[in-house]
């Protein structure tokens, strides 16, 4: 047990609303070994008595009393190395929301004194790692994304190892001469930037290119990831930092898209006709010269049956392949199909000035059939716009195929080889039969292997809806689900050339950033700059896999035994396998099983018959936590006999501390974290998730203890709902108050 | 790490702040000015984002938990920059801080605001509610700092002096001017939505239910002027039908010829605000195109499904009947004929300009003043200052300018 020094902040009128005289001996009995008033530890000679305490020797760590620890973190924080600090919320969690001078004010506020002290007596000085890092970059894949990842992370000061798997460097866009305008003028083609691109790379001596390449495998963590690449030659291995994946996307299959008229003469997709253009082979052949084309957008996008997503740029290369027609077969007649032509941004002048040219027609409607007939081919269109049934004669027909992202399910992969295992293992006939369906079930995914970690959770990034390995697309759209590798482009999200090309500098970035923070020790993205790893005591450890399982980032790989291998610098501190784990080994330095549990025991529950309940909130600090701060904000009353643990994340909730208080008297539990689904909030991405499904194995505890299931309650709360946050502490606590007290009380 | 000199982000929106802790967290040196007195820009108005439907204050939340902790950025808010003159390694910049009327020793606890005799229009709202003239800028605000509206304080007036327990406010405070030299600038300025007042034709500016995109946020955010409530402004009552008008002032030769990208969007969104707190209110959309790209294309089915009707056609006139009733004039391109529809409130979704015009600097730039990147000159542009785009694509396009200013800081 650690020394602990408690410093009790009385401004912002907290003072006023408490009785502090006896905060002294309250201190004692807590075991903290000393405890100090002061009207404003914010102020500069609040912030030298503190400095004065944590220098002293004398203490260990530091409570600090007063407002939430979302505020004045700069004035009052400890190097985390030396000084752990444990803030109690005094002001918005008692003064500033609950009324002065009242008896259930004053225990509310020194039941929170009790646990901070309780808390900060098991924290510990974290660490940072020591370790060799390793400052290479790779980038897996070398069209337009990559290549810019090349160069940023070059430019950015670090070695670079670019691998591609064609004989040359350029991906897609190589075939193209000229590209859509991203910079003025906006009304015509620019040059294709590639070669420059391809030259610039070649005269950057700190980047290694490897053609005809592929990952054999990488093991390993940021910072020291162990590749090993396999080409033409000799396999190359080599030590790299990070990892941008810019393998892009690839075409829609045409060949289902049939009723589009794909397989007929003359029906070309817009990859196809690219290179064509390129390799000028284009003609139809029987009815000689290329007089009339058709462009039917969407060919398998926003389209229930193909791709539900719009795969964004077809529309500009439609239009960019008819400015190309144009100019390659003088006075072709082009009409694009489409549905809502989606030029964005400065597109819009370039579609203007494709529009105005003479033998551009542009017509909206849905395209339901295209068919032989006459000397060419005949679309059919129901016209929206004209009200009716349209049909356009064409000689070539151009379906605008949508992207599909060169991503691999790393997560089906892993099923898939476990089922095979299975397989082989053939420990019974039930057994070997539901495996073999799974592996049926995910044939498909067999040979897809692109990263190929050689992680527990499988050999590539995990997917999301429609394929993407992204996680927070809108507010952090490079950041995957494996710490330290990064996608850019076309694999991360349909888009177009320019945005490729910046997405390539962002992730190179990404990707630099992880090398630093695995440099210093330090967590990157959502908790940035964290220090302390987490310890497993592996003598206990039972082997369940709960941890190896449920990690959001894949941190944690297991020996042939089924025993976790922590992989300190994946890890991003988020606790999870801390909540997951029944044998409760595993802690941070300032997060642990036992440091939350010791609060829960430090909540004095009154007698019986003293009708006081008491209720237990465990609160993500992310989101349900700072909802609640507003709510003091605004000045918001709610339930007195709410005691509020923050939490990093619901998904660290162990088991163990809601049988803990419901043991003890507490009468009930209520877990506010993000919202999960499929429309996920949760930083951690699963977290909320994991909460949820632990609750319900909670029921038999509850059950043995014959207790209610009503006394758990888990609410889904965004970061914007301070207006809701008291109304669903007052409901549970209506709820309890039905249910009546806990009858372990006493007990 | 770099030694290099720091890079200036001027802006703190969502891109400024993504360029400026994307380039913190990988070891540069930032400073971050930002004009008004919180960080947060535009983004910070907003009640959620698409597709997700989620609170902006849920990315914040984590991007000022970050801001706070990087020793690397420097954070000046109340902040203009003044002269920037390039010179053989970067900038010589000049900002000028505002007078700091309120000191950081604030502790937020409200008791200024509490005696303030003024009130305001709160800019925050859009000039919809009225805030003191001491106050905390809202709800999240971050640095979580009052500030005070000087201008709007009657002459001799103490008493939020008298009341800061902090001794925080310090009606003598005096401007600073702070001299850096930068290895690279960042222009994340943002936008200004089109003004309304340039739409007479569709009522803006003149008919109190014509409102904007943005002001349609507030309207829905539970921390806006009515709470949360949906009400037409000139009645306070909630409407029984409303009509989004899209492209007003987009995709049109006589205001900005562009297509400002988020507008459709935005109003998919809100079209989803408006089934859900109103159910038996009828919305419909009247549009060009329908613009969601990506996997943004689920907003349309969401719409679609939440019973939104769609017309497509753009509007021509917006004109009020005697009892209040709004009239939209159209051409229904798919009936092929010309229409009218009758509304209770109407939302023109205004386009985005970019900010950065008062910026006194040479900043190159397109025809409809996005700035473009200088390389040679370490100047860079990230955001909407850039190019019109959403807040995914902002801080996507933030992280990479932030790289492009890093790498040219690092050069010599």
């Amino acid at each position: 047990m650690g020394r602990v020094g408690v410093f009790v902040c009385t401004g912002c009128g907290i003072g006023a609303s408490l009785r502090t005289d006896g905060f002294e001996s309250l201190a004692k009995e807590s075991g903290a070994a000393r405890l100090a008033l002061h009207p404003a530890l914010c102020a500069p000679e609040g912030q030298e008595l503190l400095r004065q305490a944590a220098a002293s020797g004398a203490v260990d760590a530091l409570v600090i009393a007063g407002c939430s620890a979302r505020h004045k973190r700069l004035e009052l924080s400890f190097d985390p190395e030396k000084m752990p600090v444990e803030r109690v919320v005094l002001r918005e969690q008692v003064t500033w929301s609950h009324p002065a001078g009242e008896e259930d004010t004053q225990m509310l506020a020194e039941d929170l004194l009790r646990m901070g002290v309780a808390r900060a007596a098991t924290m510990k000085p974290a660490e940072r790692a020591q370790e060799t890092i390793e400052p290479t970059v790779l980038v897996v894949g070398g069209g337009l994304a990559g290549l810019n990842a090349a160069l940023a992370a070059s430019g950015l000061g670090h070695p670079v190892v670019l691998v591609e798997k064609a004989t040359r460097l350029g991906g897609y866009l190589t075939v193209l001469k000229q590209v859509v305008p991203d910079v003025p003028p906006y009304d015509r083609l620019h040059a294709n930037p590639i070669p420059e691109l391809v030259r610039e790379i070649e005269k950057d001596t700190n980047i290694r290119v490897l053609l005809a390449t592929r990952v054999k495998e990488i093991a390993g963590q940021p910072g020291q990831f162990a590749v090993e690449l396999e080409g033409n030659g000799d396999p190359i291995t080599l030590k790299v930092g990070a990892i941008v994946q810019a393998t892009g996307a690839r075409p829609y299959d045409a060949s289902r898209l049939s009723h589009l008229g794909y397989g007929q003469k003359g029906v070309l997709t817009t990859a196809e006709l690219d290179r064509r253009l390129a390799d000028g082979s284009l003609t139809v052949s029987g009815s000689g010269a290329i007089k009339r084309v058709a462009f039917i957008q969407c060919a398998g996008s926003r389209d229930a049956q193909h791709l539900p997503y719009c795969s964004t740029d077809c529309c500009a290369a439609s239009l960019r392949q008819v400015l190309q027609l144009r100019e390659a077969i003088p006075g072709v007649e082009c009409s694009v199909v489409f549905r809502d032509l989606r030029t964005p941004g400065q597109l819009e002048r370039f579609y203007q000035a494709v529009q105005d040219r003479s033998g551009v027609l542009l017509v909206r409607g849905e395209v339901e059939s295209v068919a032989a007939g006459g000397d060419g081919l005949r679309v059919g269109v129901s016209d929206s716009l004209l009200g009716e049934a349209v049909e356009i004669e064409a000689d070539l027909v151009v379906l605008a195929t949508g992207m599909v992202p060169v991503s691999a399910d790393g997560e089906a992969i892993r099923q898939l080889r476990d089922a095979k295992k299975r397989i082989e293992k053939n420990e019974s006939e039930t057994q070997r039969k539901a495996a073999e369906a799974l592996a049926a079930s995910l044939a498909a995914h067999e040979g897809t292997e692109i990263l190929n970690l050689s992680y527990r959770q499988g050999p590539d990034l995990p997917v999301l809806a429609y394929g993407f390995p992204d996680s927070h697309y809108i507010c952090f759209p490079y950041e995957t689900r494996r710490t330290g590798v990064y996608t850019a482009g076309c694999v991360r999200a349909p888009m177009g050339w320019g945005q490729a090309a910046e997405d390539g500098w962002g992730a190179a970035m990404k990707a630099v950033q992880a090398i630093v923070a695995a440099r210093q020790g330090e967590a990157v993205h959502p908790r940035s700059g964290d220090v302390g790893f987490a310890s497993f005591f592996l003598q206990r450890c039972t082997q369940c896999k709960r941890c190896t399982e449920e990690c959001p980032v894949g941190a944690i790989d297991e020996d042939p035994k089924g025993t976790p291998q922590y992989n300190k610098l994946r890890c991003r501190r988020c606790g999870i396998c801390l909540g997951a784990c029944p044998e409760r080994i595993i802690s941070y330095p300032d997060y642990s099983v036992d440091g939350i549990a010791s609060m829960i025991k430090a909540i004095e529950v009154p007698e019986e018959d003293e009708e006081k309940p008491r209720i237990l909130a465990l609160l993500c600090e992310n989101d349900a936590l700072p909802a609640l701060d507003d709510a003091a904000m605004k000045r918001t009353r709610w339930n007195p006999w709410v005691r509020v643990i923050p939490v990093r994340c619901l998904g660290s909730v162990n088991i163990i501390w809601i049988s803990e208080a419901l043991s003890r008297g507490i009468d009930g539990v209520v877990l506010v974290g993000c919202k999960r689904g499929a429309d996920y909030q949760c930083h951690f991405i699963q977290g909320s998730e994991l909460a949820n499904k632990r609750m319900e194995n909670l029921q038999e505890t509850l059950t043995r203890l014959s207790l209610e299931s009503e006394r758990v309650r888990v609410v889904e709360l965004g970061r914007d709902e301070w207006d809701r946050i008291p109304a669903v502490l007052d409901d549970f606590a209506k709820t309890l108050d039905d249910l009546g007290l806990n009858p372990l009380k006493g007990f | 790490m770099t030694t290099s000199k720091p890079i200036v982000v001027l802006g703190a929106g969502i891109a400024g702040i993504s360029a400026a802790l994307e380039a913190a967290e990988a070891g540069q040196e930032v400073v971050l000015v930002e004009r008004d007195s919180a960080v947060g820009g535009r983004v910070a108005k907003l009640h959620r984002y698409f597709p997700k439907l989620c609170p902006p204050s849920c990315g914040l939340e984590i991007d000022t938990r970050r801001l706070e902790k990087n020793p690397r950025i420097r954070v000046l808010t109340r902040t203009d920059l003044v002269a920037a003159e390039r010179t053989d390694t970067g900038w010589k910049v000049t900002l000028r801080e505002e007078p700091a009327w309120v000191k950081p020793s604030c502790t937020a606890c409200g008791e200024c605001a509490k005696v303030c005799p003024t009130s305001v229009p709160d800019p925050f709202n859009f000039g919809l509610a009225k805030v003191p003239a001491i106050r905390i800028p809202h709800l999240d605000a971050w640095p979580r700092r009052y500030a005070m509206d000087r201008a709007a304080c009657p002459a001799d007036c103490h008493q939020c002096v008298e009341a800061c327990p902090a001794k925080a406010v310090d009606l003598s405070a005096k401007e600073r001017r702070i001299d850096l030299d930068a290895g690279a600038l960042v222009i994340a300025t943002g936008w200004v939505p089109y003004p309304l007042e340039k739409l007479p034709e569709l009522g803006g500016g003149v008919l109190a239910d014509v409102v904007s995109n943005v002001v349609l946020e507030r309207l829905a955010s539970p921390s806006g002027p009515t709470g949360g409530r949906i009400l037409r402004p000139s009645d306070g009552r909630p409407p029984r039908s409303v009509v989004f008008v899209q492209c007003a002032g987009s995709r049109d030769v006589n205001h900005l010829p562009y297509c400002s990208s988020v507008c459709c969007l935005a109003s998919l969104k809100q079209t989803l605000y408006l089934r859900e707190a109103l159910p038996e209110t009828s919305v419909t959309v009247c549009y060009i195109d329908r613009r969601a790209p990506g996997r943004n294309e689920s907003m349309l089915s969401k719409a679609e499904s939440a019973g939104v009707k769609f017309v497509k056609g753009k509007v021509g006139s917006v004109t009020c009947a005697g009892d209040g009733t709004l009239r939209l004039k159209l051409e229904d391109q798919e009936a092929g004929r010309l229409t009218e529809l009758e509304a209770d409130l109407v939302v023109l979704a205004t386009g985005m300009r970019p900010a950065s015009g008062e910026l006194p600097l040479h900043v190159p730039r397109d025809e409809d003043g996005f700035a473009l990147e200088d390389r040679a000159s370490r100047l860079f542009a990230a955001g909407v200052a850039k190019r019109p785009e959403d807040v995914a694509s902002c801080v996507r396009d933030a992280t990479g300018a932030a790289a492009k200013a890093m790498a040219a800081a690092r050069s010599h």
